[in-house]
């Protein structure tokens, strides 16, 4: 008989590593809480850096599931795991007990909940929106307003909201928000070509294949601007608009600018089901929350728990690109696990 | 008027909506690779004025990005136009053109061309 | 309003119900004398609260401290003394009357939660210097946590509203809680530090429109620093003035102040930058009445604008107590409570009177 592998979470991870354990002959079960698969995914209408649609990457993982056999059970809510000898017991409400010999753990990130910087007014003033907001009004096509139902002709990126800042208790960095202001940012100018587009920085970081070039193209062909500064706090004008005040740090002098809208480039954090199954798995996490591996340089996607592994969003923020790997990385890990290789207790000599 | 003692300070912050945006304009439709400017430095470090005196040219292009026309004025009499800032630049920004483009944007504000 | 809800829930202090031990400001009984003295009445009269105002504390030493004449340990024993004080007459709950103290005590309080070992320090600074002992309050409050605590009480007894007679429309009333109220600790502030509660759920409470202008949380410049100091004091000046120019578009019918010090600077500023600028905010070139909260409950609850101390003001309120058809007697404004006739102030050259 198949050994059995369940995958919790069926976004780009978790999609993808069962198409791979399963073409490797294990017999794979996604258990996703919400009643449709490919999380975060679906929300975004256009990818940086090289601007092609997330419908195609949500069709390509849903075409890899359709060559394989892949049991996916939706609006699951899990309640209990149970170690018992060598494989794990899944105790889902309202369902038959699974049985898994190896478990991949794919909940992902939650983004960054922008009313928690109450000083930026998301939530208060009704211009203040998050790039996520701003994806849903790309989504919706025709002509751009802001949600006051103007047409923007100046308008303002914030990088790092919930990301490098103690005082969220975020102290990593989100790693995409960068290069999504960027793309954001050329997006709009091309809806709105007469619009300012200001992106409000600490660092740009561009570290990717093709982001230092997208960041060029949107200075020389769409005239993108970028200031040094990060918002310290924002507020409302008479009429609605936003003003943003930062340092503008290249002149070593406070800078004020009213905005027709605000974009708040929100952060990546661990997701509250990726907190859930690390309590029920009693996984180790870093200080961050995020899944911590056994040893981060050759230990990657493994666990503390023996036959439990993870990969994704859940460990740390990664982009789609990083997300597919680190996906195939981890089968790579749950079959040798599986076939019983003896890679994994390699020494490591100090 | 009545004497306190002292009058009432300036405003420091740079208010971007209130400011002068003349020079800016001219320059991007005459010098477009001030576009791409990141503002590493790499030609102030090299800037044979720079090094004596205290011209920044990198400065000088902030102060044209945010509008401050006074600063700009300033500034811009401060290049020798040796030209070794654009060929160090990394991002192929002619500042050499820059300066002299401005230098033709504040004579033309002065004549009211502008 | 709605919106901030989330935001204020998490920004709830509590506010002890009665038996208090007051603790008063410098500046306050100088330049607005009856603010302190009406605390007291509505609280003992038209509340029927205990509070004793006890005549053996002083000053908290924060201008001093805030000037750098007086060490973080001295103004640290000086409060310790205040606490011996409140002991020794058997309460429990402070109320602080000045935002600058309330800031000192928080920042007390919290330096000894954290370095117990200068508590320890202070306990016996304290004990050498008087023989006294302390006990840290169970609940500290600022006075306008009281007033906010009671503020819909006082809006069930209220003669006037917060409402322009004239157009039935609320009034616009622009709120400055002071920098030291919750910046520095936004879990002691009613509703936080950034969109704080304290006086704009009084605005509420009382009928009128709480203005959010841009430069809302900007300091008044007070700053002690920069005032005590003749040659910087236009640093000090300036920042009153940004926040009136920020204002000005929304044409506020008055400005509520939480501290001394900003409730003195907004409302003495505006006669300045009038004399030096030729500027006068407000309608007709009148200025912008800047009230203190218990003056502002004052009027709500009907008392006489004179026995108020409204006439010591910069700005004068007339204009404010029409916009509240509020019965006042023009010919009193300047006379003592047996009816001798004061001194009239000049009238500025730029401030209609």
């Amino acid at each position: 008989m198949n050994k059995k592998v369940v995958v919790i979470g069926g976004g780009i991870t978790g999609m993808e590593a069962s198409v791979q354990l399963s073409a490797l002959g294990y017999s794979v079960t996604i258990l996703e809480k919400e009643s449709q698969l490919g999380g975060h995914l679906k929300d975004w209408t256009v990818l940086f850096p090289n601007l092609r649609k997330g419908t195609e990457i949500v069709s390509f993982l849903e075409h890899g599931l359709e060559l394989q056999e892949v049991n996916v059970i939706f609006n699951s809510k899990i309640n209990e795991i149970k170690k018992i000898n060598k494989h794990y017991e899944i105790i889902v409400e309202g369902r038959k007990t699974l049985v898994a010999d190896a478990i991949l753990v794919a909940t992902g990130f939650d983004l960054f909940d922008a009313h928690r910087k109450e000083e930026f007014g998301y939530g208060i003033y009704e211009n203040v929106i998050t790039s996520y907001d701003l994806e849903k009004i790309f989504a919706k096509e025709g002509e751009i307003r802001t949600p006051s139902g103007i047409k923007p002709k100046r308008i303002g990126f914030i990088h790092c909201v919930g990301s490098r800042d103690e005082k969220v208790n975020n102290h990593y960095c989100s790693n995409v928000c960068c290069v999504t202001g960027v793309k954001q940012a050329m997006e709009l100018k091309t809806l709105i070509p007469d619009a300012e587009i200001f992106n409000f920085y600490m660092d740009m970081r561009m570290f990717d294949t093709h982001f230092e070039e997208l960041y060029l193209e949107s200075q020389k062909k769409y005239g993108i601007n970028f200031i040094r500064g990060r918002l310290s706090e924002a507020n409302e004008t008479i009429d609605k608009r936003i003003v943003i005040k930062v340092e503008d740090t290249l002149t070593s002098r406070p800078l004020k600018m009213t905005v027709d809208m605000m974009v708040l480039l929100v952060g990546m954090e661990p997701s509250k089901g990726t907190k859930e199954i690390a309590n029920l798995l009693n996984l180790k996490m870093r200080e961050s929350g995020f899944l911590k591996p056994e040893d981060d340089h050759t230990m990657s996607n493994v666990s503390n728990m023996p036959g439990v592994f993870f990969a994704g969003t859940c460990s740390g923020p990664m982009s789609i690109k990083y997300t597919f790997t680190d996906a195939r990385a981890a089968v790579t890990k749950i079959n040798c696990f599986l076939k019983e290789y003896e890679l994994q207790n390699r020494i490591l000599v100090n | 008027m009545t004497d306190f003692g002292f009058t009432i300070n300036k405003p420091r912050v740079i208010d971007y909506d209130n400011t002068d945006k003349r020079v800016l304009k001219y320059l991007l439709a005459h010098e477009p690779s001030f576009n791409s400017c990141i503002f590493c430095g790499s030609c102030t470090a090299t800037c044979s004025a720079g090094n004596f005196t205290d011209f920044n040219i990198r400065k000088l292009k902030i102060f044209i990005r945010r509008g401050l026309t006074e600063e700009i004025a300033s500034e811009a009499e401060k290049c020798m136009l040796c030209g070794k800032c654009f060929l160090v630049c990394p991002r192929g920004v002619n500042n050499r053109n820059i300066i002299l483009k401005v230098r033709e944007a504040l004579t033309k504000i002065e004549s009211h061309e502008l | 309003m709605e919106e901030k809800r989330n935001i204020w829930k998490d920004y709830q202090k509590e506010i002890a119900d009665d038996h208090y031990y007051y603790v008063r400001s410098c500046i306050r009984q100088s330049f607005f004398p009856a603010s302190e003295e009406f605390f007291l009445k509505v609280l003992k009269d038209e509340l029927g609260k205990d509070i004793f105002d006890d005549p053996n504390h002083t000053t908290c030493t924060g201008i001093g401290y805030h000037a750098d004449v007086v060490p973080f340990e001295t103004i640290m024993t000086v409060v310790a003394r205040h606490f011996a004080l409140m002991k020794e007459s058997g309460y429990k709950n402070i109320i602080i009357s000045c935002v600058t103290s309330f800031g000192i005590y928080t920042e007390i309080i919290e330096t000894w939660k954290h370095f117990p070992e200068v508590l320890e320090k202070i306990r016996e600074n304290l004990y050498k210097a008087t023989k006294r002992e302390f006990d840290i309050p169970l609940n500290m409050t600022h006075s306008s946590d009281i007033i906010y605590k009671f503020r819909n009480e006082i809006a069930e007894k209220a003669n006037y509203k917060l409402i322009n007679q004239l157009t039935g429309r609320p009034l616009n009333v622009v709120e400055h809680i002071g920098c030291h109220y919750s910046k520095m600790f936004p879990k002691y502030g009613v509703g936080g530090a950034e969109f704080p509660l304290v006086l704009a759920g009084m605005i509420k409470a009382w009928g009128g429109d709480v203005i959010d202008y841009p430069e809302r949380r900007h300091c008044c410049g007070f700053g002690f620093r920069q005032y005590l100091v003749q040659a910087n004091r236009g640093y000090s000046a300036a920042n009153s003035k940004k926040k009136f120019e920020s204002m000005e578009p929304y044409k506020p019918d008055l400005v509520l102040c939480n501290c001394p010090g900003c409730t003195m600077f907004m409302d003495k500023w505006q006669y300045t930058i009038s004399e030096l600028e030729g500027k006068t905010y407000g309608e007709n070139n009148q200025g912008v009445p800047v009230l203190t909260y218990e003056e502002l409950a004052g009027l709500v609850l009907g008392y006489n604008p004179w026995d108020l101390g409204l006439q010591f003001h910069q700005i004068q309120s007339e204009p404010l107590l029409r916009k509240m058809g509020i019965d006042f007697s023009p010919e009193d404004k300047y006379k003592t409570r047996s009816g001798i006739q004061m001194p009239m102030p000049e009238c500025p050259a730029n401030i209609n009177f």
